[in-house]
């Protein structure tokens, strides 16, 4: 099926073209990190991780997110997802080797990266995580291709598959709850150790998951004779506007044990995020934002009108998208760790260097994404045709 | 072809056959005489079961006291010195009491108390929430003297630790150091950019018989024993004098005591 990705237009060259460019320049920004070390970031002693591990948290959310059409389809045999379930899929390869790239570019010596396999740490968290992210980009690459190609060849995938799927959807929900065990279970800092934090990212995942999804299948449609289908769309619309709910409802569930239980080491992490705590609030505008752009998802997806019309629930999605990855991407990691142990106040900001290793991050993800998905289209415009 | 795929089949079935086999030539390679290479604690080191400090905080009155402790750990531990303070690397400094205790924000605290300055570093826990997050072991608690120490060599930077500790205890080199060091000492390691480093209690002093170089310099302000010795000097102090830990309620177990 790979010969697919190497037939296409004019414009799908120039892209493909733009994302080795991009990831060509943010390549060498990685080269420069790694001849002086991660100190051309913005982190710190006190804020020691940032934008790549916030990043890295929000792309196990995007990862995890495929399930919500993998599940109803091979559970609830909701067959109108058969036409998509691939396309969830390879958005969650896509997003896997984000954060795969993301874990490496923050290590501080990457040319040790094995010594996690090679020192096998059980009590760690890190090491499940790595288990577990692994784990899900081998099952979606086994599972996805497979049932890719049996549509293609005209024949039902193949039985020993079944197993595979099964586990993949228990498997979703793990990536996530060990990236979120990661934070949580760590004691003295007050923000992160709160037992809603897993599925408080889960919930942030299916809004922010599928809501890229839909703009993806509105996006094949639009470029492709395969039309992903206005049914497949209107139901994924559906799981973003229950899960975009259940994470603000799981946030004002944060705000109120903290603020009403009164206890300062976790109200500080939320004063320092939405009012600034002693004249230090670099985050305040974006955590309001943030909210704000929340609460516009959900009357958007949630309305009928809004959610029904497909222009407006494009819009939908990506305010929820922007919202959700303020959330996570800026206000979780940085806001876990202001203010410090010794409750001194370092604010972090990224640095220019560390936004374009990013943006490179990104465009290999994109990269990863375009090939996937110009093969899944392409079997697709072939049996239909 | 057939027989070309035969022998790659061969190739990889013998590799995998060899590195099956590898460990259990080893354990038996183990068994016969021992390694080339053999290590030891000197006769004259200092040994415990649980390293542990008390810092007299009454005996300390303006930072500039300070200074001298902190001086000697830099010296020893070839500590660099960065302008910019996010590459800050800190093994043991001073702080204000609502910092070192942030959970024990009295108010109308006795002005002298509070105006005291106080010494922080790693608290060689004994349930240490770093090793516990380190993937790699780099960092571990030693088990013949309970002190939490890194292998610089091991770490892969991930600055799990970091997060984990909650006590800011631990210093990432965000670039090389080794530019950066005042005045090298050549008895101790100097560390590589991209690894995590903190207090190791002075181990390599341990091992030659000698007390930290912080409770050296401190003229008996900081003493330094066995917690499970109850002759110790430590055990003393801590029968004598009212102490506090810092954020006890946590459960790690800190093992640097402050008379207040």
């Amino acid at each position: 099926m790979l010969e697919l990705a190497v037939k296409g237009d004019k414009k799908y060259w120039a892209w493909i073209v733009a994302l080795l460019a991009v990831i060509g320049g943010a390549f060498l920004l990685y080269l420069w990190q790694l001849k002086f070390g991660l100190g051309i970031t913005g982190m710190s002693r006190d804020v020691s991780w940032g934008f790549y591990i916030a990043n890295f948290t929000y792309l196990v959310g995007v990862a995890a997110g495929g399930v919500m059409v993998v599940l109803p389809y091979y559970l609830h045999d909701y067959k109108a997802y058969g036409r998509i379930t691939v396309l969830g899929e390879f958005l969650a390869i896509g997003a896997i080797v984000m954060c795969l790239l993301f874990i490496i570019v923050d290590l501080g010596q990457p040319m040790r990266i094995l010594n996690v396999w090679l020192y096998p740490t059980p009590h760690s968290v890190l090491f499940w995580d790595t288990i577990v992210l692994n784990g899900y980009l081998f099952l979606n690459l086994v599972v996805g291709w497979n049932v890719l190609e049996a549509e293609r060849n005209n024949v039902h995938y193949q039985s020993w598959l079944k197993p595979f799927i099964y586990i993949s959807i228990p498997w979703a929900v793990s990536i996530h709850t060990v990236t979120a065990y990661l934070y949580c279970g760590l004691p003295g800092r007050g923000f992160w150790l709160t037992a809603i934090l897993a599925p408080r990212f889960l919930a942030s995942a299916f809004a922010a998951g599928p809501a890229l999804l839909i703009l993806l299948c509105l996006f094949v449609r639009k470029i492709s004779s395969f039309d992903p289908g206005r049914e497949q769309i209107q139901a994924l619309a559906k799981t973003v506007a229950y899960a975009i709910c259940v994470n603000v409802f799981f946030f004002l569930c944060e705000v109120f044990v903290a603020f009403y239980s009164n206890i300062p080491e976790h109200m500080d992490h939320l004063k320092y995020l939405f009012a600034g705590l002693h004249g230090h609030g670099l985050l305040v505008p974006w955590m309001w934002a943030s909210l704000l752009l929340m609460v516009v998802g959900i009357i958007m997806t949630v309305n009928p009108a809004t959610r029904k019309n497909e222009t407006t629930l494009a819009w939908a999605c990506v305010v929820i998208i922007v919202g959700t990855w303020i959330d996570k991407g800026l206000g979780m990691i940085s806001g876990g760790f202001v203010p410090n142990p010794l409750h001194e106040i370092n604010e972090y900001a990224p640095t220019l260097p560390e936004i374009g290793i990013t943006i490179g991050v990104y465009a290999a993800g994109a990269l990863v994404l375009t090939i996937l998905y110009k093969i899944a289209v392409g079997v697709k415009e072939e049996v239909r045709a | 072809m057939d027989s070309s795929r035969r022998s790659v089949l061969k190739f990889f079935g013998l590799t995998a056959l060899g590195l099956a086999a590898k460990p259990v030539f080893n354990a038996f390679a183990g068994e016969h005489g021992k390694s080339a290479m053999h290590f030891e604690k000197g006769a004259e080191a200092l040994k415990a079961k649980q390293w542990a400090m008390v810092i007299d905080t009454r005996k300390f009155e303006s930072p500039d006291e300070l200074e001298p402790i902190i001086e000697a750990c830099n010296k020893a531990h070839n500590i660099p010195r960065f302008e910019n303070k996010n590459h800050e690397i800190k093994w043991i400094w001073e702080t204000e009491y609502h910092n070192a205790f942030p959970q024990m924000p009295n108010r109308f605290l006795s002005e002298e108390a509070e105006q005291r300055p106080y010494l922080v570093l790693c608290n060689h826990c004994e349930n240490p929430p770093c090793c516990r997050a380190c993937p790699t072991q780099a960092t571990f608690k030693r088990e013949s003297d309970g002190i939490v120490i890194m292998d610089f060599h091991r770490c892969i930077g991930c600055r799990f630790c970091m997060a984990a500790c909650p006590f800011g205890s631990r210093s990432f080199n965000f670039r090389d150091p080794r530019p950066f060091i005042p005045e090298l000492n050549h008895d101790y390691p100097t560390r590589m950019k991209g690894v995590v480093e903190k207090c190791n209690f002075c181990a390599e002093r341990l091992a030659k018989g000698l007390e930290p170089a912080c409770v050296e310099a401190s003229g008996g302000a900081i003493v330094f024993g066995d917690l499970y010795d109850p002759e110790s000097e430590v055990r003393k102090l801590l029968r004598e004098n009212y102490t506090i830990r810092r954020k006890q309620s946590l459960g790690t177990e800190p093992c640097v005591y402050y008379i207040v």
